[in-house]
């Protein structure tokens, strides 16, 4: 058992485990989008800004600082959290009763200004951030060598994507949250305060980001430009998935990221463009997306 | 002919309304048509002009989408860089002329507008933003890795050759002529194409898409039908850049591309005739004037301003300046 379909089992394996790796990126960040989507009503375009930022921010506590990687963990979403309640508050506020495009063009400005504001600082060429101390070498599972960080990555984001998703749907939070994106008018006179609420689904969303960012931060180049060119994609995963199911969005952004990463051992040149292929293909067959509810 | 059309109900976009309007009338148009005949003889650098122009077009394309049909396409630089693109490798490689070239660029426009627009009017509203984003983003990878667009380098030396083999467009002064012809002849064709009953339609659409649908009209076609027009045009904005300035590169094709035709849009004031020239000209002439200034700032401000647009001003220059005189005539 040396190859599969004349690749190597070592590139094939490990060509799907970096897919895995990015897919479980597509999950946490289309998850945020679906989440603040269905309550703000706002498609987010600063989703990847707000990721770099979260890779950025655990780069910066380790040179500037010497905070770990776990104190980043936590430290990363925090900061990057309280910027998108400041984000909430001061600009997206004013939207609520407009078209949704205005949204999106705003936050598309939001993500402009970040992304021009972290390249005057640090440049357009890539920092390094090393993988921690606990999470360094190689497994041998016998047929492959399992990276511990890439590991490590798909279990942390998996396991986050999945308490979020039990958070919205098995508990009373999750359960008014529900209601909230239903009618909001009616939530409010039941005595909860929507406002709050919808500020801190921005600022969960903005931290589920920034938390990709730092288990992200390991394995690529961090670069101003990371978020803008993974955004893209993620809104792909959107259009294909649908942003009525949580679950379906996990589940869709996991497989694409396996597919694409597949797509790279039998056709490399296609790798990039794979997951829009599909998408047109999804659109063609079943417009609503694979979780959608038709209107 | 237009005050009939002109003087429909009342609506919440704040589009182009009075035909009696400082900002559409013949005669202001009139003044503003000399001046641009006129411009490389006061001083103003005919390739900037030329180059604005071109991304005039652009602007005008993407509003008759945005201003006229209420879609938000947000992938339009892949038709205008695929435009660029395929005449610069007609033009340059298979030795097209110019005119040849132009025309090639028109059909790539409303060739891939086409197929993009046949899968992205499956869905509406916010969708069809992400949708015509990730198949631009698809059009990026193709012209990144294809193999005769010069990857990372793009196309260079892009001969402008003889416009119909006998007059010689290497001279600025005879390029710009007719980059300004071509813009006379699209924005007149926008004006018309938006004061016909087809543009009424296009109208309701954007005013109500289910009340148009329940009138019997048939939206997706017209959506679709809108959408090829204004990639048509995009892609001739397009080849006609890479004549001007010789070049067809990556940025052409780049998402950052999309986002400035919304932001000249917008800025300028959209569902207004004069709004995208005003915008284009506007964001052009800033980033000309900031590009050695300033650096990557400019990335800031651009997106700053997109910010200002959203919040505080959405009728844009063109629709708050209709606004401040109908509040006038209302004294």
């Amino acid at each position: 058992m040396d190859e599969i379909f004349g690749i190597p089992v070592q590139a094939f394996l490990g060509q799907l485990l970096l897919g895995l790796v990015n897919g479980s990126f597509y999950a946490m960040l289309s998850l945020g989008l679906a989440v603040i989507f269905g309550l703000l009503g706002i498609v987010n375009f600063a989703h990847g800004a707000l990721y770099m930022i979260g890779a950025y921010v655990a780069w910066l506590s380790l040179e500037k600082f010497g905070l770990n990687y776990w104190v980043a963990l936590v430290l990363s979403p925090l900061v990057v959290g309280a910027l998108g309640v400041l984000i909430e508050k001061t600009l997206l506020r004013h939207l609520y009763k407009l078209d949704p495009l205005y949204g999106l063009l705003l936050t598309f400005g939001l993500a402009l200004i970040a992304e021009g504001v972290f390249r005057e600082q640090f440049g357009v060429s890539g920092q390094q951030y090393s993988v921690p101390e606990l999470l360094q070498g190689a497994t041998d599972l016998g047929f492959m060598v399992l990276p511990n960080y890439r590991a490590w990555v798909v279990v942390a984001s998996l396991t986050v994507c999945l308490g979020t998703w039990f958070l919205l749907e098995k508990t009373s939070l999750g359960a008014t949250l529900r209601a909230g994106t239903e009618n909001p008018s009616l939530v409010q006179a039941f005595g909860i305060n929507v406002p709050v609420m919808v500020t801190l689904t921005y600022a969960g969303g903005a931290a589920l980001a920034a938390l990709a960012g730092v288990l992200a931060a390991p394995v690529i180049q961090i670069t101003p430009l990371m978020g803008s060119n993974l955004i893209i994609i993620v809104f792909a995963v959107v259009v294909i998935g649908g942003m009525g199911s949580i679950l379906g969005s996990i589940l869709t952004g996991v497989v694409l990221g396996v597919v694409e990463g597949l797509t790279k051992v039998f056709y490399p040149e296609a790798s990039s463009i794979v997951v829009f292929v599909i998408m047109a293909i999804v659109l063609v067959i079943r417009p609503a997306g694979l979780f959608g509810k038709e209107k | 002919m237009s005050s009939a059309v002109t003087s429909n109900a009342s609506t919440p976009v704040p589009a182009m309304k009075s035909s009696l309007s400082l900002l559409t009338g013949p005669r202001l148009w009139a003044a503003v048509f000399v001046v641009l005949l006129a411009a490389p003889f006061i001083g103003l650098y005919p390739v900037f002009m030329m180059k604005a122009l071109c991304f005039a077009i652009f602007a005008c394309a993407f509003n008759l989408l945005l201003g006229y049909t209420g879609l938000l396409s947000f992938g339009h630089a892949a038709f205008m860089g695929a435009a660029a693109y395929a005449t610069g490798w007609l033009v340059r490689s298979a030795g097209w002329p110019p005119e040849l070239g132009l025309l090639a660029g028109l059909a790539v426009g409303a060739g891939l507008g086409l197929v993009v627009g046949l899968i992205a009017i499956r869905r509406q509203g916010i969708y069809f933003a992400m949708i015509t984003l990730a198949m631009a983003q698809m059009v990026y990878f193709v012209c990144l890795q294809a193999p005769f667009t010069g990857g990372e380098d793009g196309l260079q030396g892009v001969p402008r050759g003889k416009l119909f083999g006998f007059i010689p467009l290497s001279n600025d002064l005879t390029m710009y002529f007719v980059v300004l012809a071509v813009f006379a002849a699209v924005f007149l064709a926008i004006v018309r194409i938006v004061h016909s009953p087809y543009g009424q339609v296009l109208k309701a659409i954007r005013e109500n898409e289910p009340r148009a649908v329940s009138l019997g009209y048939d939206v997706d076609r017209y959506k679709l039908l809108a959408f090829v027009l204004s990639t048509a045009i995009a892609g001739l904005a397009g080849s006609l850049k890479t004549l001007v300035l010789g070049f067809a590169t990556l940025s052409d094709v780049h998402w950052s591309l999309s986002g400035e035709v919304v932001l000249m849009t917008l800025l300028g004031g959209m569902g207004t005739f004069a709004g995208p020239v005003i915008g284009a000209f506007t964001i052009i002439g800033l980033q000309n004037f900031l590009a050695d200034r300033v650096g990557s700032w400019i990335t800031v401000i651009i997106g700053a301003i997109f910010v200002v647009c959203v919040i505080a001003f959405r009728r844009g220059i063109v629709g708050e300046l209709l606004a401040w005189q109908q509040r006038r005539q209302g004294r």
